[in-house]
């Protein structure tokens, strides 16, 4: 049943990317927001809006029983759960189908099984993924860390099996490390996910991020390519493109074949990311997780395949079929996001929310903004950092490049600080410019001190 | 008397965590850059040091409260 009124249970710019998706559709869109988002510019777009809460995101864009209600007391016959927050949370999937609300994403378990490193990587193995030589299964004792890292050869990365988003992950060097740090990791996973299961993988050496971009209906899924996310900052992606440049025809294609496999056989319904450390020294690509959300990242695939991802998900959540065959999904140029967040680059990147006093936002072919700011808009401190997404496309990538430089020094947004300073010294450096970074350059780039006043 | 101000707007925090003491109590001697509180911004935690050797007279703000940039947060006696 096509979807008719949609609840969006998130906040910022994806919120706003959803609900110019759905109105474009004819959808009639429901935005939930905090009392500290009262005046958020997606509530001021919606067709209605309702409070769900104090600004705490655990008590409103959390709290799953409200949100529900919400979404009950609204008539919303679905829910798009935007990034973050809910976006991958199976009980909130299941609270939803117990209410018979749609959740604009995968089932509950598919996000459980996939949210699982271990059951996701069984089930990559068993649709031919290849996967960094690692644990079989979940490890409970520092003995069997040991034996598991004596196989696959150190250094060894340890992680939790229920973790997310990079945190607890610890990398031992040798035995000794490894019996120091697995007890820290075990007891860590318990206090952060109630679940001290272990698994440890062998460490890619400055490995680039590579990811595909699914979609699936659940009777068939297809890619839309890859995207390089290599840079980044304490594991959080800055600057993203489409597609990886590193990547010869013939990789590029048993990567992208390889996500479609998996994404069939768990028969994904949705936006889904599978995620990837290549080595580009072999070739080589390893899985390391899937996503089962819309990315942050997604507008680069957009504009290099002209495929509205948030709309094929509200679709296929409707119960249509993929609107694209895969033979149809061509890629065309190049396209480049940077990640704009309230912070200072030059102090340490300090949070620094404000009021937007004045902004000028370039424009022009090939250049895209997705943001939430207006002028006079106070940015609470409560949520993260990230403010909008610059995206340009152009026919290569370093015409993007240069682009990117255009649009940049055409972006100013009065009253705060932005991290515009890093991005327009990013797009000027020779490393970057000849795509020779990896996963592990940012940092040491920044401690160098190659971004100044 | 001096105060300390908030560096950023956010969330005002006395203790490290909730089974943690209080940052300082009254009558405790404070040096300068001894940590007085965290404020929690854009899911960051800053610490708010003391940029004057005095005593701690006491907090202004709460545990938890919302604070703006500049504003007082605890204050000290000479």
């Amino acid at each position: 049943m096509p979807i008719k009124r949609l609840f969006i249970a998130n906040r910022g710019e994806i919120a706003v990317r959803i609900i110019r998706a759905a109105q474009a559709m004819g959808i009639h869109t429901i935005q939930a927001h905090s009392e500290a988002d009262a005046e958020m510019l997606a509530v001021r777009m919606a067709d209605e809006a309702v409070c769900i809460g104090p600004a705490q995101a655990a008590q409103s864009y959390l709290d799953v029983v409200g949100i529900v209600k919400a979404a009950q007391a609204t008539n919303a016959d679905a829910v798009h759960p935007g990034y973050g927050f809910l976006a991958e949370n199976a009980g909130f999937v299941r609270a939803l189908d117990a209410v018979g609300i749609i959740f604009v994403g995968p089932s509950a378990d598919t996000i459980d099984r996939m949210g699982d490193k271990v059951a996701a990587r069984q089930a990559a193995e068993a649709a031919g993924v290849p996967v960094v030589p690692g644990s079989k299964g979940r490890l409970e004792t520092t003995d069997d860390a040991v034996i598991v890292a004596t196989e696959v050869g150190y250094p060894v990365m340890i992680k939790a099996a229920a973790g997310g988003g990079g945190k607890g992950i610890r990398i031992a060097e040798n035995e000794d490390d490894l019996r120091k740090m697995a007890p820290q990791a075990q007891a860590e996973a318990k206090a952060s996910f109630g679940d001290g299961g272990l698994y440890l993988e062998r460490a890619i050496q400055n490995p680039r991020h590579i990811e595909v971009q699914i979609l699936g209906d659940g009777k068939t899924a297809i890619h839309c390519f890859e995207r390089e996310c290599s840079m980044q900052r304490r594991r959080q992606k800055v600057w993203e493109e489409a597609g990886a440049e590193c990547l010869d025809d013939a990789t590029r294609t048993h990567l992208c074949d390889t996500a479609v496999s998996l994404a069939m056989a768990v028969n994904y319904v949705g936006a889904g990311t599978l995620e990837y450390l290549y080595d580009a020294e072999t070739k080589e690509f390893y899985f390391i997780e899937m996503n089962t959300r819309i990315q942050v990242e997604h507008p680069v695939t957009e504009m290099i395949t002209g495929i509205d991802l948030v709309q094929e998900m509200i679709r296929v959540a409707g119960g249509e079929r993929l609107s694209h065959k895969q033979e149809d999904v061509k890629r065309t140029g190049h396209a480049i996001e940077v990640r704009l967040n309230a912070e200072d680059p030059l102090m340490q990147f300090m949070p620094f929310p404000g009021q937007v006093s004045a902004m000028t936002i370039p424009s022009g072919e090939g250049i895209r903004f997705d943001h939430f700011l207006y002028e006079g808009y106070q940015i609470p401190p409560f949520y993260d950092s990230l403010l909008g997404k610059l995206i340009v496309h152009a026919e290569t990538r370093a015409k993007a490049v240069d682009l990117m430089i255009t649009a940049l020094n055409g972006l100013k947004i009065y009253g705060i600080k932005t991290t515009i300073p890093l991005h327009l010294a990013l797009a000027n450096d020779p490393t970057v410019r000849s795509d020779d970074f990896h996963t592990q350059w940012l940092e040491p780039w920044l401690a160098a001190g190659n971004l100044k006043t | 008397m001096v105060a300390i101000q908030s560096p950023v707007p956010g969330t005002f925090y006395t203790q490290a965590s909730p089974e943690e003491p209080m940052f300082k109590s009254a009558g405790d001697a404070v040096a300068a850059g001894d940590t007085i509180g965290l404020v929690e911004v854009m899911k960051t935690f800053i610490e708010v040091k003391a940029e004057a050797t005095g005593t701690f007279k006491g907090y202004v703000a709460g545990d938890g409260a919302a604070v703006t940039a500049g504003e007082v947060l605890a204050e000290l006696e000479d």
